[in-house]
């Protein structure tokens, strides 16, 4: 899809014509000096992978290079908008600080030291096969792990563990993300929530956000929505420690202690049910357990809740109140991280029963049923076991093992049937139920996603294999015994995307130009590592191409078909009256209904309606560890991008005004960070503020980065990561619940550091 | 002719900047230099708070400061009402840069000053200026003021509070703020360090 040939040569007459009246000296300067968009441009589908909301872009490119990025309007993620992370990511794939080369840990150096020599792909994949095949003939497949996140981690975490036999494959995005929301969502309606929350904006009229940052987390569509809802009129409500930018824009700020959401939700639900506010007739028609749940919550007064949230039980009152008056136009969106303090699964039961009890699942206003698209798998042999590590979308739905094949380690440790990432890291160290000997990190960042960095570190010095795919060498990268570097999400195919959704839709990917430096797509190390292995029958096609052709083929379109498209959207069942057309319901639970009291979580031995727990209390003198993002950074990927550095170049420590003149800090001052364990982090600017409670601190996340080679995120600002060294397992959805870590402030020195713009100056130089 | 103007709702703005990255990419602007920046600031004391994310860029003033001032005639106001710079009359004297009530220009290495043009590449191409288009809040209206049926002319008609920076300079700016978060209006500006 080029320009117009005419306005193309429109353009370019223009610049010429500007630079001629300029002197011969100036002439070639300025003429060198042609902005891209005066040349040739080429427009190229493609999907951003600068967050995992994965909207749909065009990249526009010269030569080489993309130059800019945008949404386009029959993209249902970006609707031909974009957000910063999405605007910046090209920047990513011109980045000299880049992987170039494979490489292997050399002979004999301590892993962590970073000493390396260059390799072929060849020897490189080699090496990685010999070592994979002499692991599994002394320990068995399952002592291998992969770890994965992207777009690309379906090669790495679903496809390559099945086909090889591993049961051990994790992905960050379910245990310490949204695996409370998605196994909660499963216990109370039987369905997921999905990567696209499904909410009818559109049409709601009252919204309340719970620590859900919206405005922070700049997930495109949402943002979007959240934006329209507002100008549509609708009330917004928002429950926070701290006075997000979300807060910002509501009509109600409350300012919630720490830990203590579920006694607020179970305080809504008593006031609805007390004052018979709740939606009847949905209850009656589409829910089963109303009794219990109305025995449950009789004690739960708003006074009871005052007394463990702080927020007046007028106010609680009468936001429910509020609530009511707009049902089932009223609505309580589940945020994405929801692994906070370790019972977050019935925190999560919580939020949804109180939006059934406004009538609002599968109703306009409410949630939509988000339906798949219809898209074939590629028709490869069976595979010995069913993908594993879930994802965002929910968790996955392996029960039992085939015979021969080991249960992933992590069985037994909670309820749910997904892979919980951080309990496959004790294997590792301690070879209980059975030893893990061997690790694929493909673009997960183990030290800034996994809490207890310093149990990551001894697990890795155990291993006898560590492979990590990536494209820049975080830390954690320059601990392997071989890296792989992937190109870019400008340089390759990747799988169809296909998103759950009100109008469900498959996007495609497709290169922007070749690959630069001696990078490989994930496909193609994906191919030919199971060549190595003894796969090859799993992986019958020719090439990417020929494999998207023929997924493509099963919903009657092509490759160049869909090279031209981009996007192809289908038809949904977004609403009950939809499926009750078709005499069915959508709740998949045992009852078919929506289950306010779960029998299944009873017959598992746990509370089948939801209790609240009160937080643990912070130790003298500390505060608790509260953390979030920035609307330009996604988590610790985008802290080596030059563009969106120089947006964002550090994070800070937002602590009360009060609290930082009690303790001595003014404006521009440095703090270090040190964590109940002693782990200190920092420095980090301390951002004195009225925006936050005095019982809790905040950082984003994603800085402090500790990766010599990444010249731009090296050293700067500090990690919350590294300051979780603890963590509560949620023993339902197996989630890492990791609010109960705490610091306390320590004055520091200001960092000794280039700029970020002086870096670039001189990279220009 | 046209009054291109452009309008930034204050009460949808969350300060993402994925105008500024936009703008960033757009225009290949060099580090360290910016056409589009945001400015955050808190009101008031807790619980009782706002916040006010505002966006600043060229205001494309009706009497802009920066081209009388100019020694060449590089910086000149179009037929539209876009203030431009002839990067080939330019000489880099760095006057406009000192003139500019709003501290919107900086000195390309290349050796001319440079700044928001509105996207006029885009805005030939019949597309809306690159900060515009990508705003996932909605937050920016973009057109001509002098067409009573642009968006832009339906908006501000419809608008509650409207304000524009530093109106005692008599600039006449055309970046109008909608829907300033503060009951006292835009927060007090200071001059931008870089």
């Amino acid at each position: 899809m080029k320009l117009e040939r005419r306005s193309f040569l429109k353009l370019s007459a223009a610049a010429v014509g500007a630079v001629s009246v300029g002197g011969a000296a100036t002439l070639v300067s300025r003429a060198k000096a042609a902005p891209w968009y005066t040349q040739e441009v080429r427009q190229v589908f493609s999907i951003c992978e600068n967050c995992f909301w994965r909207c749909g872009i065009k990249a526009s490119v010269v030569g080489n290079r993309v130059y800019k990025v945008e949404g386009y309007k029959e993209n249902p993620k970006s609707r031909g908008m974009l957000c910063p992370r999405g605007q910046g990511a090209p920047a990513q794939t011109y980045d000299p600080d880049r992987l170039k080369k494979p490489l292997i840990r050399v002979e004999g150096s301590e892993r962590g030291a970073g000493q390396y020599r260059e390799a072929t792909w060849e020897e490189a994949l080699d090496y990685i096969a010999k070592k994979m095949l002499s692991l599994k003939e002394q320990y068995g497949p399952e002592s291998i792990a992969f770890f994965g996140h992207g777009t690309g981690d379906g090669w790495f975490v679903d496809f390559l563990p099945a086909a090889w036999g591993s049961p051990n494959a994790a992905k960050p995005s379910v245990s310490l993300c949204t695996a409370p929301r998605e196994v909660a969502a499963q216990y109370t309606f039987g369905r997921a929530i999905g990567g696209h929350e499904p909410i009818d904006w559109p049409n709601t009229r009252y919204i309340v956000l719970i620590g859900h940052h919206i405005g922070e987390d700049t997930h495109n569509t949402q943002l979007q929505d959240w934006s329209q809802a507002r100008k549509n009129g609708a009330k917004l409500v928002v429950v926070d420690p701290r006075f997000s930018t979300a807060a910002a824009k509501a009509d109600r700020w409350l300012p919630i202690k720490p830990g203590t959401d579920t006694a607020l939700l179970l305080a809504w639900m008593h006031v609805l049910i007390a004052e018979n506010l709740y939606d009847k007739a949905y209850v009656q028609k589409y829910t089963v357990g109303f009794e219990q749940l109305a025995a449950h919550v009789k004690p739960y007064t708003p006074e009871w809740a005052e007394k463990e949230t702080e927020i007046p039980a007028q106010v609680i009152r009468e936001v429910a109140r509020e609530m009511a008056r707009h049902k089932p136009k009223a609505v309580l969106p589940p945020t994405r991280h929801t692994v906070w303090y370790g019972n977050d699964t019935q925190r999560m039961r919580a939020l949804y029963i109180l939006n059934a009890l406004l009538g609002n699942y599968g109703r306009e206003g409410g949630f939509y049923i988000a339906m798949p698209p219809y898209l074939e798998k590629y028709p490869t042999p069976p595979l010995p076991l069913e993908p594993n590590a879930g994802g965002c979308s929910g968790p996955a739905k392996a029960e039992s093992e085939p015979e021969g094949y080991k249960p992933r380690a992590d069985k037994g440790k909670f309820l749910a049937k997904s892979t919980a990432i951080q309990e496959l890291i004790e294997p590792m160290i301690t070879g209980k139920p059975y030893p893990i000997q061997g690790l694929f990190a493909y673009g997960i960042n183990l030290f800034h996603a996994i809490p207890n960095v310093p149990r990551t570190k001894e697990a890795l010095s155990k291993l006898d294999l560590y492979v990590a795919i990536d494209v820049l060498p975080q830390e954690h990268v320059m601990w392997a015994d071989v890296i792989l570097p992937e190109a870019t999400y400008l340089e390759r195919y990747d799988d169809l995307v296909a998103v759950a959704h009100k109008t469900p839709f498959i996007e495609l990917r497709m290169p922007a130009h070749e690959p630069l430096w001696d990078t490989k797509p994930g496909w193609w190390i994906a191919k030919e590592l199971g060549k190595r292995l003894g796969l090859e029958q799993f992986f019958p096609w020719k090439d990417i191409e020929e494999y998207l052709d023929t997924r493509l083929q099963s919903v009657g379109l092509d490759l160049e078909t869909m090279k031209q498209m981009g996007t192809m959207v289908q038809n949904g069942k977004p609403w009950l009256t939809d499926w009750e057309k078709e005499n069915t319901l959508p709740f998949g639970t045992l009852s078919g209904k929506i289950e306010l009291y779960s029998e299944a979580l009873a017959k598992a031995g746990f509370d089948p309606l939801p209790v609240y727990e009160p937080p643990e209390a912070a130790p003298e003198g500390f505060y608790r560890l509260l953390y979030g993002r920035s609307p330009v950074h996604t988590f610790a990927r985008t802290q080596n991008n030059p563009v969106l550095m120089e947006m964002e170049p550090s994070n800070s420590v937002w602590l009360n005004a009060e609290e930082a003149q009690r303790l001595g800090f003014k404006a521009g001052d440095y703090a270090y960070l040190v964590n109940q364990d002693g782990v200190r982090e920092g420095p980090v600017r301390v951002k004195a503020t009225q925006r936050i409670r005095k019982d809790a601190v905040y950082i984003t996340h994603g800085f402090g980065h500790k990766a010599k080679g990444m010249s731009l995120a090296n050293g700067r600002g500090a990690s919350d990561s590294y300051l979780q060294t603890r963590y509560t397992l949620d023993p339902i959805s197996g989630g890492a619940g990791l609010r109960n870590n705490y610091v306390k402030l320590e004055k520091a020195p200001a960092p000794r550091l280039k700029s970020v713009v002086q870096i670039l100056k001189e990279r220009r130089a | 002719m046209a009054r291109l103007g452009m309008l930034i709702d204050l009460s949808a703005c969350v300060g993402c900047a994925a105008c500024a990255v936009a703008c960033k990419m757009e225009n290949q602007v060099p580090a360290g230099a910016s056409r589009l920046w945001i400015r955050e600031r808190e009101v008031g004391t807790f619980p009782n708070l706002t916040v006010e994310f505002r966006p600043e860029q060229c205001n494309h003033c009706e009497n802009p400061p920066c081209v009388p001032v100019c020694p060449t005639g590089a910086s000149y106001q179009t037929p539209d009402g876009l203030v431009q710079v002839d990067y080939n009359k330019c000489i880099a004297c760095g006057a406009c840069v000192a003139a500019c009530p709003y501290d919107a220009r900086y000195i390309n290495k290349k050796g001319y000053a440079d700044k928001c043009t509105f996207c006029s590449h885009r805005i030939a191409k019949g597309q809306q200026p690159a900060c515009v288009e990508t705003c996932p809040t909605y937050a920016r209206v973009f057109g001509d003021l002098d067409d009573p049926n642009s968006e832009i002319s339906k908006t501000l008609k419809a608008a509650g509070r409207q304000d524009v920076l530093r109106p005692e300079m008599g600039t006449r700016p055309k970046v109008i703020y909608l829907n300033a978060p503060s009951k006292k209006g835009l927060t007090q500006e200071v001059t931008r360090h870089d």
